[in-house]
């Protein structure tokens, strides 16, 4: 599995590939065309550029061309929780699924976030994104002590 | 959420098998490792064979192998062979007409209930079960090892 993959903190130089990673994923999977690129470029000014103190994005690598990404960070007393990692987004090239990019990277943010102090992880993904909710819970995750609840206004 | 019997046993089953897709057990050995009834497992040892996710080996010593896919299966599918994991509110009908709006308030519930149960047993497949399965087993080994040290 990933003999070849380097997983490493994302660089500048890797936000092109970060967005067209993200379309391809919501082409294929979602049939979305939304363009995304300026919201790419704020995660990337506040997690890869600012004080990373807390943050981490990670990028995994093969044969030079950037296969995935991870991002997330520790945070502590949102929804009344004392401090733990939140990873927000994991996409994998539709290409190089199944290749173990996704737990590689999912196995390096756990590592970076316990040192940071983090006992818990936690994320949230949409209940129709069943491939997501797959990859989380075969990393070991389940059901947490927090509910979302939402209504239309 | 009460699973039937049937589901609980074709879960127990085929987790059973898939955690070693290499070896063939038989329906007493499966039954007898989780004091289920061999009578009722066999019966549904048959429809996991008419499923494709599991084979039949005859001969002597003959039994059951896994034939599945385990990263493709979930364990939703697998339930969805028994049971449809719909509630259904038991009201006679003749009770509805003035409390329609209390009614259609409580299916909503329960389906809201239905669809996280449903989300669940539908994102956990076959293999990630036995890896966490397998987890537990090394874990509680080595609580073991540990109170004897």
């Amino acid at each position: 599995m990933g003999n070849d993959i380097v997983i490493r903190d994302a660089q500048e130089k890797d936000l092109a590939a970060v967005i067209k990673i993200d379309a391809d994923i919501s082409i294929a999977d979602y049939g979305s065309t939304v363009d995304k690129k300026a919201y790419w470029r704020d995660i990337f000014d506040y997690y890869v550029l600012r004080d990373k103190d807390k943050r981490v994005f990670l990028v995994a690598e093969d044969a030079g061309e950037v296969a995935g990404f991870i991002v997330g960070e520790a945070r502590a007393w949102e929804f009344g929780s004392p401090l733990c990692g939140w990873v927000f987004a994991v996409e994998v090239s539709p290409g190089k699924r199944t290749h173990g990019v996704g737990q590689l990277l999912f196995k390096e943010i756990s590592e970076r976030l316990r040192l940071m102090g983090v006992s818990t992880i936690r994320t949230m993904v949409e209940i129709d994104k069943k491939v997501t909710l797959s990859f989380y819970r075969s990393q070991g995750m389940r059901t947490g002590r927090h509910i979302e609840l939402e209504m239309q206004i | 959420m009460k699973l039937n019997k049937a589901s609980l046993f074709a879960l127990i089953a085929v987790l059973e098998l898939a955690s070693d897709p290499k070896q063939q057990k038989s329906t007493t050995d499966i039954a007898d490792k989780y004091g289920v009834s061999t009578h009722h497992l066999a019966k549904i040892m048959r429809n996991l064979v008419h499923n494709g996710l599991v084979q039949a080996v005859r001969g002597v010593g003959g039994g059951y192998t896994f034939s599945g896919n385990a990263k493709r299966t979930t364990l939703l599918d697998v339930v969805l062979m028994f049971e449809t994991l719909e509630s259904v509110l038991d009201i006679p009908n003749d009770c509805i007409t003035d409390g329609r709006p209390l009614v259609a308030e409580l299916q909503a519930i329960t389906n809201e209930i239905d669809n996280l149960t449903k989300v669940v047993l539908e994102t956990i497949t076959l293999e990630t079960a036995c890896k966490s399965a397998m987890q537990r087993s090394m874990a509680s080994a080595a609580s073991a090892r540990g109170d004897r040290e």
